[in-house]
């Protein structure tokens, strides 16, 4: 059996690449594709710690994770898309009306 | 002197006398326009007819010794302080009730004809109504609080009235100057009232009820009632137009004529005397206070007068001399015969009102002139008005058997017996002024040729009906009131009998001899008056504009009021606006602003220095949440 530090590892790795992604990208969808990834390398956590601690408390959450991800994914990629549609650009950095 | 010998009866009618008005006041202001001009200046002089026929009725119940009282309801409670909204009628107040609103009745009447060609017909009735609500209440009044309610409402209407035809900048003016001047005695009158309050509640008695002052002044030390008469006359000289807050009088001639003869002449203006014959319980107690109220009282009698010598307008003339009646009145409330100062207020109410009325006539017939000198010959073509004005002239005057005669005397008399000589030798020469300025008037106005312009000519009529009726029972009363007064020597006095609470009926040591003696020397002096207006004005010569010999210093100085306005101006109104100049060009915009906009500034500059972190960019918010996560992810590991 795979030990859980490895799980634990692989998911911080993956929750790292996701901030960075959602950091340094130029692209929003990209950036919300890193978001997925942070929530998936969270869900991990969750599922290894209910697999070694024998609890379903831990894959109930990943459930509303899902769930909640998918919803933010639904409205995420709308807003993008309007977005798209009035800016004709999805770099982030172009987006900074909302200052003083 | 004390309440034990008064008997208290209640009675549910007194609260009606002042209601009426009131009522008929917020009937107007409603439905007055709509109703027209005709139903509504009926109901202004039903309303004040119904107060005047409630009080002969009242006045006819009433014992000489008896209060009637007419408690309504509990306005402030606070510990045992309370004050009630509560009305009394005793002697003195019965007296002031029946000069108000039978004389308020009279100039109601009039002014339906004065008024009937004005845009303001009901709004002027409203005014009115309102006033004389507010000058029963203060004559009715049982505590010194309700007192001031209808102090501060006489005052507020004098305001609207005098202002009446605000169209014109320099009324508006004048009414101000009045409602400024008057606040200026009120902050005086309060002062008094917060004084009495304490003083007597640092004995434990807390109370502005007259009748439990009365009972408690002994509680007070000398001192004390000297500071609160002190204070409580300043608030006479305000609303009495005595020296030095006079001013205001002259100017409030701006009103219409009923005005002026309705509140600067019959009612408003006597509130000073009443009030100091109200508390006259206190005044008693402080010689030195009564001693100068005499002094000021003397003082503004001669003083007002000498200007009344020279004044060319005919509404002028007439506040000149009231303001020199109301001096008489407080010499005589001076010598603590408030009897017969309230005597005078009596009287005076008739022949001033009749003269107000009857240059009101005589300006309305000659379409709103008011200079004298445009005037002359009015006799034969106004009969009524010529004939009831030449009664109040002698009335005023003093002429025998006149009740200006009378009631004058009265006082002449009191200041001679109580040996302030000198007083009553000022109150003499007056009489003699009063006497030349008036006939002056009469023989300018009425007598002689005519100088109006052609166009004021051909207008020239009689007054309507309406008008003269007023007139004419003024001019009766002019003659009769003072007959109830009379001297010892001839039929007596029903009068000193009446207010012998209020210092009426005070011993005499001089005999009957001194004062037919002291009477015929007034009488002597007031003919030499007469004449010397008659050398001067009443030859049809001598009419016209004035010769060089007039233009001499005394004259222009008498001409010019003693340059009071412009002394008042450079003493008081200049630095005061200065002062409001200084605050409003410097301290307003400097300091306040300046602190206000400082704090602004500060704050603005602070945001300079950290807007420069909001960037728009999100994910540089991202990154600051990322690096605040970890420092205190960083921090609470390291903790444990």
């Amino acid at each position: 059996m795979v030990p859980l530090n490895y799980y634990l590892i692989l998911s911080a790795i993956v929750f790292a690449i996701g901030v960075v992604g959602v950091l340094i990208r130029r692209n929003l969808i990209v950036v919300l594709m890193s978001i997925e990834l942070m929530l998936n390398a969270v869900n991990l956590t969750f599922i290894a710690f209910a697999r070694q601690l024998g609890s379903m408390a831990g894959q109930v959450a990943v459930f509303f994770v899902l769930s909640v991800a998918a919803a933010e994914a639904v409205i995420g990629l709308a807003i993008i898309i309007s977005v798209f549609r009035h800016r004709r650009t999805l770099d982030p950095q172009e987006m900074q009306l909302l200052k003083w | 002197m004390v309440s034990a010998e008064f008997s208290t009866v209640a009675s549910d009618l007194l609260r009606w006398i002042p209601l009426i008005p009131l009522c008929a006041a917020v009937f107007n202001l409603f439905w007055g326009r709509a109703w027209g001009n005709k139903t509504a200046g009926a109901l202004a002089c039903a309303a004040v007819g119904a107060s005047f026929a409630i009080a002969l009725y009242l006045f006819w119940q009433l014992p000489p010794t008896g209060i009637l009282r007419d408690p309504v309801y509990t306005w402030l409670e606070s510990g045992s302080f309370k004050v009630n909204v509560s009305f009394q009628v005793d002697a003195l107040a019965a007296v002031m009730l029946l000069i108000v609103t039978g004389v308020g009745f009279l100039i109601h009447i009039y002014s339906l004809g004065y008024m009937a060609h004005d845009d303001g017909f009901s709004r002027f009735f409203i005014y009115l109504n309102l006033f004389i609500f507010f000058m029963l209440l203060l004559v009715m009044a049982d505590n010194l609080l309700l007192l001031f309610v209808g102090w501060e409402g006489v005052g507020l209407c004098s305001f609207l009235l005098i202002s009446f035809w605000y169209q014109d900048h320099n009324n508006t003016i004048a009414g101000n100057k009045a409602f400024i001047v008057n606040r200026i005695g009120d902050f005086g009158f309060t002062l008094g009232i917060f004084l009495l309050v304490t003083g007597l509640g640092r004995q434990g008695v807390w109370t502005l009820d007259f009748l439990e002052l009365q009972k408690y002044t002994q509680l007070l030390s000398p001192t004390m009632i000297s500071a609160i008469t002190l204070l409580l006359f300043v608030g006479a000289t305000g609303k009495s137009a005595q020296i030095p807050l006079f001013v205001w009088l002259p100017d409030a001639m701006a009103g219409p004529t009923p005005v002026s003869a309705l509140i600067h002449a019959a009612t408003m203006v006597t509130a000073g005397v009443y009030m100091t014959a109200r508390l006259h319980f206190l005044f008693v107690l402080a010689p030195s206070t009564l001693s100068l109220i005499a002094w000021i009282g003397a003082a503004t009698a001669f003083f007002a007068a000498t200007i009344a010598l020279t004044q060319n307008d005919i509404k002028k003339v007439l506040a000149y001399s009231t303001i020199s009646q109301l001096g008489y009145m407080f010499l005589a409330a001076g010598m603590a015969a408030f009897g017969a100062a309230i005597f005078h207020v009596f009287t005076h109410a008739f022949f001033k009102a009749c003269l107000f009325l009857g240059s009101g006539s005589v300006i309305h017939a000659l379409g709103g002139e008011q200079d004298m000198r445009k005037m002359g010959g009015l006799r034969s073509r106004m009969p009524i008005t010529y004939w009831t004005y030449v009664i109040a002239t002698l009335a005023i005057a003093g002429a025998p058997f006149t009740a200006g005669f009378f009631s004058k005397d009265l006082i002449l008399w009191e200041a001679f017996s109580r040996g302030a000589v000198i007083l009553w030798v000022i109150g003499v020469i007056t009489a003699g002024l009063t006497a030349f300025y008036m006939f002056r008037q009469l023989f300018m106005v009425f007598h002689g040729e005519c100088r109006a312009d052609d166009h004021a000519k051909a207008h020239l009529h009689e007054s309507p009906p309406v008008m003269t009726f007023p007139l004419v029972i003024l001019a009766i009363g002019s003659i009769f009131s003072g007959w109830l007064g009379a001297p010892e020597y001839l039929w007596g006095s029903r009068w000193e009998h009446w207010l012998q609470r209020f210092g009426a009926a005070a011993t005499h040591e001089g005999s009957v001899q001194t004062e037919i003696r002291i009477t015929v020397l007034t009488l002597a002096v007031v003919a030499v008056g007469i004449y010397w207006a008659y050398a001067k004005y009443g030859r049809a010569a001598a009419m016209g504009a004035p010769s060089a010999a007039e233009q001499g210093f005394f004259y222009r100085l008498s001409l010019n009021k003693f340059y009071v306005d412009e002394i008042y101006d450079y003493l008081f109104v200049r630095p005061f606006t200065a002062c409001a100049r200084f605050f409003a060009e410097f301290i307003d915009p400097r300091v306040i602003d300046g602190a206000v906009n400082g704090v602004a500034a500060v704050a603005r500059g602070l945001s300079w220095v950290w807007c420069g972190l909001q960037t728009g960019n999100v994910q540089h918010y991202a990154t600051g949440l990322l690096v605040g996560t970890l420092a205190l992810l960083a921090y609470f590991l390291g903790q444990s």
